[in-house]
C-alpha cells in the first residue's frame, strides 16, 4: 500500500491513538508489571481479538454473535493439539499403555491416534488450521444463516445452540478431546519451552504485535467502502440490495473476519496459558466477550481494547477479593452498559474527554499563534 | 444400533422413553409458551427466563418442606399451591423487571437480550447467597409417584401424566386469554400496530407490562413442573434457556401450536435418543438436526407467508 | 375494448418493450394481491400507476424488482425474463426503485450516501479497494446538482428535510444511470413548490430510460404522465392517456362510487 492512501486511511487521531495504544501495550506494562501479572494481561488482550471482531460484526455489520467462543476455541484447540503432540513423544509417556499418544487418549482407553490428529505433527498444518478451520466454519454457519436472510435475534440464538452444541460435543468425547479439563500440561513448541518467563516475555509481544496488525486490518476495513456499506446496511438494508449489492455476502466476510480473529486470539491463549479447555468455548464466554466489546464500545475499535482489558482487570481483582459480588458486578455491568451507556467507554470518551483535550490543545495553538504574532509585529 | 433389540422390545422402549419424556415436553412447552408470549409481543428476548423459572422451583422446594416439616396432614395438595403461589411470585418479578428495565429498551432486541443476561447473573448469584450452591431437591406426595402398569415393559408415571394435564390446561388457558378474550384483542392490537393502539385508548405500557408478567409467571409454573425431573440449583436454569429458544423459533415464533408441536418433537426426540445414544451425544444429535431444519427454514414450522 | 386489442396486438412483439408484465400472479395465503396483470413500458415512457389502497400498486413494484417472488405470471426486462433472478441482478440489469418512506442511510452523508449507490466496487472485494478517484467525484457532484443538493454534500443525511431525502433517494438511482426507474410516491409528503421541482426533475431526468411512478396527487399525474394504469383489485381497471381514465366509468366508479 503506498503511503499516501494510508495516510488517507489513517488520519492523525488515528495515528495517535495507535501510538498511545502501542506504547502501553509495548513499553508501559512490561515496565511496571512483574511478568506474573504481564502474562495475565497478555491473556486479557486474547480476548482483544474476540473483540475486535464483534466491532466489525456487530458494531459495524449489525448482527450479534453469541458463539464467538466457537471461533476462540477452535484456534486454540487446533494450536493445543500441536503442542501436547510435541508434548507426548513415546519417550515421555512410556509409562502409558500406549506410550506416543495424548496422555487423556491412553486414560480412555484408545490406543491408536485419531485421524484428525495426525496432521497436527506438523506446525505449518496446525497455523493453517487456526486460522483457516474458524474461518471455514464461520463461513459455512454465515452461508445458510445470510443468504437465507436471517439476523437479529435469530442470529443470536443459533450462534449460541453452536456454542452450546460444540461444548457439550467436546465434553462428551473426552477420548478425542480431554473432556471437560481440556487439553492441558503443553510444554514445547518445535523444542522451545513456552514456560520460561523469556518465553511469557517473547509470547507477550508477539500476542500485542499480532492485535496491532488486527487493529490495523480493522480499522482498514472500517475505512474502506465496505466499512460504509456495513453502516448503510444497518440503517437500511433493502436500499443497500436495491442499490445492486449482495447484502448477505458483506455480512458473511464481517462474520469470517471475526471469526478469524478470534482464532488468533485463541491461539495466542493456547501459548500464552498453555492449556484449552471447553470452558472458553460454551454459551457463558462467548457471551462475555460481547460484554468486554460492549463496555469499550461496540462501534469504536480501540474501546474494543481498552473494555476488555478494563473488563478482566476488574473480574481478577473482584474475584480475588470478594468472589460473590463478582456476578452482581458483571450482571451490572450488562444491564448498565445497555441501558445507560450504549457507545461504551468510548461513547463516553467521545462525548467528555475528546472536546476537553481538543478545546486545551485549540487554546494552547491560540496562545501560540499570539505570541507569534506578537513577536512578528515587534519585529 | 436398533439390531440389538427385537421390534416388539424397539415400541417398548420408544413408548417408555415417549412417556418419560412427557415432563421434560411440559417443561419445554412452558417455557417456551412464556417466551414466545414475550418475544412475540414485544420482540423482546428474555435471556433470564431461565432464572424465572428456577424461582418457582425453590418456591416449590419451599414449600414442599414448609409443609412436610409444619402441615404434614396437608403435605399431599402442596403441590398445587405451589404452582399457584409460584406463578405469583415469579410474574410479580416480572412486572417488576418490565418497569425497571426491559420497557426502556424496547425497539433494541439485541439490547434486551444482552440486559436480561446481565440480569440472570445476577439472579442467580442471590440464589446461591440465599440458597447455597448445593442443588436441592423435592419431596413428592405419595400420589404422585405411582404409575400406571401398561404392559409388563411400559408404565405410565403418574406424575408425568399429570404434569401433562397441567400443562394442557394451561396452554388451552393462554390460547383464550390470547385469543378470545378482550385483553388478547389488545395484545394484538399492540403487536400489530403499537401507535394506532395506543391512540385508540389502548394502554399499552400496561398491556406491555401484564404480558411479560404473564410470560414470566407461566415460567415459574414450569419451574415447579422441573422439580420432579431435576433437583434445583442456582445455575440450573441456563442449562435449559437454549434448548426453549430453539423451540420457540423451531415452532415459528407467532405461532401457538407451532410451539408445542416443536416442544413435543424435541423433548421427545432427545428422550428416545438418551435410550441409545449418551446423555450428551443425543442433545448434540437433536440440537444439530434442530439447527440443520432451521437454516433450511429459517421461518421455522408453522409460519405464515405474509404480506411486506 | 380497444385497449384491450392494442395489448393483443403488441404482446406479438413484446422484445420493444422496455417492461412487459404478463399473467404476474401473487397469493398471500391464497389472497391475491396481484392477480394476473399485465401491462407494458414502452422506451422513455413515463407511466404512472393509480388506483385506491390496497390495489396492489407497491406489490406490483416488489414484484418487478424481486422484493416479492411472483406465484405466477412472467416479468421481462428487454426481452429477458426476471422472475428468478436475485434483487443485485435485477438492479445490476438497469432497474432502479425508489421505496414509499424514503429510505436512505441515515448515518452517512448526503456525499457518501451516493458515492456507495456509484456502480461500481459491488462485491465484496470491489468494496474493500475502492478508490473515490475522479470519476466517481464527478459522478457524485453531477448528480447532487441534478437533485438540488450539491451544497449538501457533507451534511448528514439524517438532518435533511423529508423532501430532501426523497430527491436523495432518487439522485441515488440516477446515479446508478438505470434504464428503468420506479417510484413509490416521490412527492407524498413534499410542499407545493417541492411538487413543482421533483415534477421538473422527472421530466428532465426520462431522457433515455423509461420511468414507472406510483402516486396518488393526481395534479402530479396530470403533470408528468404520458400514460396512466388504474389498478383496483390487483388487477388492470383502466389504461391509456390521463384524458381518456378520467372519463372511464368503471375508474370514476371506483374512485367515487361505493
Amino acid at each position: 500500500m503506498s503511503f499516501v492512501s494510508f495516510r488517507a486511511t489513517f488520519s492523525r487521531h488515528d495515528l495517535v491513538y495507535i501510538g498511545i495504544l502501542a506504547a502501553l501495550l509495548f513499553a508501559i506494562l512490561p515496565l511496571f508489571l512483574d511478568i506474573f501479572r504481564l502474562n495475565l494481561v497478555g491473556k486479557y488482550l486474547t480476548y482483544a481479538f474476540v473483540a475486535l471482531g464483534l466491532v466489525l460484526c456487530w458494531g459495524y455489520g449489525g448482527i450479534l454473535s453469541l458463539g464467538q467462543g466457537v471461533f476462540f476455541g477452535l484456534g486454540g484447540y487446533a494450536m493445543a493439539m500441536f503442542l501436547k503432540l510435541e508434548a507426548s513423544d513415546p519417550e515421555s509417556t512410556k509409562i502409558q499403555s500406549t506410550p506416543g499418544i495424548p496422555d487423556f487418549m491412553d486414560w480412555n482407553q484408545i490406543t491408536e491416534l485419531p485421524w484428525f490428529w495426525e496432521p497436527f505433527y506438523s506446525l505449518p498444518f496446525a497455523l493453517l488450521a487456526i486460522i483457516i478451520v474458524p474461518t471455514l466454519f464461520a463461513y459455512i454457519i454465515g452461508v445458510a444463516m445470510f443468504k437465507r436472510r436471517v439476523g437479529g435475534v435469530y442470529f443470536a440464538i443459533i450462534t449460541q445452540a453452536i456454542a452450546s452444541i460444540l461444548t457439550i460435543l467436546i465434553i462428551g468425547q473426552q477420548g478425542y478431546t480431554g473432556g471437560v479439563n481440556g487439553i492441558t500440561d503443553l510444554r514445547t513448541l518445535l523444542g522451545w519451552d513456552i514456560r520460561t518467563d523469556s518465553a511469557k516475555y517473547i509470547l507477550y509481544y508477539l500476542c500485542c504485535f499480532l492485535l496491532l496488525v488486527c487493529l490495523v486490518l480493522a480499522k482498514l476495513i472500517t475505512k474502506s467502502k465496505l466499512g460504509r456499506l456495513l453502516v448503510a446496511m444497518r440503517d437500511s438494508e433493502d436500499r443497500v440490495r436495491f442499490s445492486g449489492y449482495d447484502v448477505a455476502n458483506f455480512k458473511i466476510f464481517v462474520f469470517c473476519v471475526g471469526a478469524a480473529f478470534a482464532a488468533i486470539g485463541g491461539a495466542m491463549f493456547t501459548l500464552q496459558v498453555g492449556f484449552m479447555s471447553p470452558s472458553f468455548v460454551g454459551i457463558v464466554p462467548s457471551i462475555e466477550m460481547v460484554i468486554f466489546c460492549a463496555v469499550g464500545g461496540r462501534f469504536s475499535i480501540y474501546g474494543a481494547i481498552y473494555g476488555t482489558l478494563v473488563v478482566n482487570w476488574a473480574k481478577t481483582t473482584f474475584s480475588e477479593s470478594f468472589p460473590e459480588l463478582w456476578l452482581f458486578a458483571m450482571g451490572a455491568l450488562f444491564i448498565g452498559v445497555t441501558m445507560s451507556f450504549p457507545r461504551g467507554l468510548a461513547g463516553l470518551y467521545s462525548s467528555y474527554v475528546e472536546p476537553f483535550i481538543l478545546n486545551r490543545w485549540k487554546q494552547l495553538k491560540s496562545k501560540q499563534n499570539l505570541k507569534v504574532s506578537a513577536e512578528q509585529a515587534r519585529v | 444400533m436398533f439390531s440389538d433389540y427385537t421390534s416388539a422390545e424397539l415400541v417398548s422402549i420408544f413408548a417408555m422413553q415417549g412417556f418419560a419424556g412427557l415432563i421434560l415436553f411440559s417443561v419445554f412447552v412452558l417455557m417456551a409458551l412464556g417466551l414466545a408470549i414475550i418475544f412475540g409481543q414485544m420482540g423482546v428476548i428474555n435471556m433470564a427466563h431461565g432464572e424465572f423459572m428456577i424461582l418457582g422451583a425453590y418456591i416449590t422446594y419451599l414449600l414442599s418442606s414448609f409443609f412436610e416439616n409444619n402441615l404434614p396432614s396437608l403435605f399431599s395438595i402442596y403441590f398445587f399451591l405451589a404452582m399457584i403461589l409460584a406463578f405469583i411470585v415469579t410474574a410479580a418479578l416480572g412486572a417488576l423487571v418490565e418497569w425497571g428495565m426491559v420497557r426502556h429498551l424496547y425497539r433494541r432486541p439485541l439490547d434486551t437480550l444482552l440486559a436480561t443476561w446481565g440480569l440472570s447473573l445476577i439472579l442467580q448469584q442471590v440464589y446461591r447467597s440465599v440458597f447455597g450452591a448445593r442443588e436441592v431437591g423435592v419431596t413428592l406426595p405419595d400420589w404422585m409417584m405411582g404409575s400406571i402398569p401398561l404392559t409388563d415393559l411400559v408404565e405410565i408415571p403418574f406424575n408425568g401424566v399429570f404434569v401433562m394435564i397441567l400443562t394442557f390446561v394451561i396452554a388451552v388457558s393462554v390460547y383464550f386469554l390470547m385469543f378470545k378474550s378482550r385483553f388478547g384483542g389488545q395484545v394484538r392490537a399492540v403487536v400489530q400496530n403499537r401507535p394506532m393502539a395506543g391512540a385508540v385508548g389502548i394502554n399499552t405500557q400496561k398491556v406491555d407490562r401484564i404480558t411479560f408478567a404473564i410470560g414470566c409467571g407461566i415460567a415459574g409454573i414450569a419451574g415447579s413442573a422441573f422439580t420432579m425431573i431435576g433437583s434445583t440449583g442456582p445455575t440450573s436454569g441456563q442449562l435449559y434457556i437454549v434448548d426453549t429458544f430453539l423451540v420457540v423459533v423451531f415452532g415459528g415464533a407467532a405461532s401457538l401450536l407451532g410451539t408445542i408441536a416443536s416442544a413435543f418433537t424435541i423433548s421427545q426426540a432427545q428422550s428416545t435418543m438418551e435410550f441409545f445414544l449418551s446423555g450428551s451425544m443425543a442433545k448434540v444429535l437433536t440440537l444439530l438436526v434442530v439447527v440443520g431444519i432451521l437454516m433450511i427454514r429459517p421461518q421455522g414450522l408453522f409460519a405464515l407467508k405474509i404480506r411486506r | 375494448m380497444q385497449a384491450q386489442e392494442n395489448q393483443q396486438a403488441r404482446k406479438s412483439d413484446a422484445r420493444d418493450f422496455v417492461l412487459s408484465v404478463e399473467g404476474l400472479t401473487v397469493s398471500f395465503d391464497g389472497f391475491k394481491a396481484v392477480n394476473d396483470l399485465s401491462f407494458y413500458v414502452e422506451e422513455e415512457e413515463i407511466r404512472v400507476i393509480i388506483g385506491p389502497n390496497g390495489a396492489g400498486k407497491t406489490t406490483v413494484l416488489d414484484l418487478i424488482c424481486g422484493k416479492t417472488r411472483s406465484t405466477e405470471g412472467s416479468i421481462k426486462f428487454r426481452g429477458k425474463e426476471i422472475t428468478k433472478q436475485k434483487e443485485h441482478q435485477i438492479v445490476h440489469g438497469g432497474i432502479g426503485r425508489k421505496f414509499q418512506n424514503p429510505s436512505i442511510y441515515e448515518d452517512l452523508t448526503v456525499y457518501e450516501n451516493l458515492e456507495i449507490s456509484f456502480p461500481r466496487g459491488r462485491n465484496v472485494f470491489g468494496a474493500l479497494f475502492f478508490k473515490r478517484d475522479d470519476e466517481v467525484d464527478a459522478a457524485v457532484r453531477e448528480t447532487a446538482e441534478t437533485i438540488f443538493l450539491d451544497d449538501q454534500l457533507d451534511s448528514v443525511a439524517g438532518l435533511l428535510s423529508h423532501g430532501q431525502k426523497q430527491w436523495l433517494e432518487i439522485g441515488m438511482l440516477l446515479i446508478q444511470k438505470p434504464e428503468l426507474l420506479m417510484l413509490d410516491e416521490p412527492v407524498a409528503g413534499m410542499s407545493v413548490a417541492e411538487r413543482k421541482k421533483t415534477a421538473e426533475l422527472l421530466n428532465r431526468i426520462t431522457k433515455g430510460r423509461a420511468v414507472i411512478v406510483i402516486e396518488h396527487d393526481m395534479q402530479f399525474v396530470e403533470d408528468i404522465a404520458h400514460r396512466v394504469t388504474v389498478m383496483h383489485q390487483g388487477k388492470v381497471l383502466s389504461e391509456g392517456s390521463m384524458e381518456r381514465v378520467k372519463n372511464d366509468e368503471k375508474v370514476i366508479e371506483v374512485y367515487l362510487g361505493h
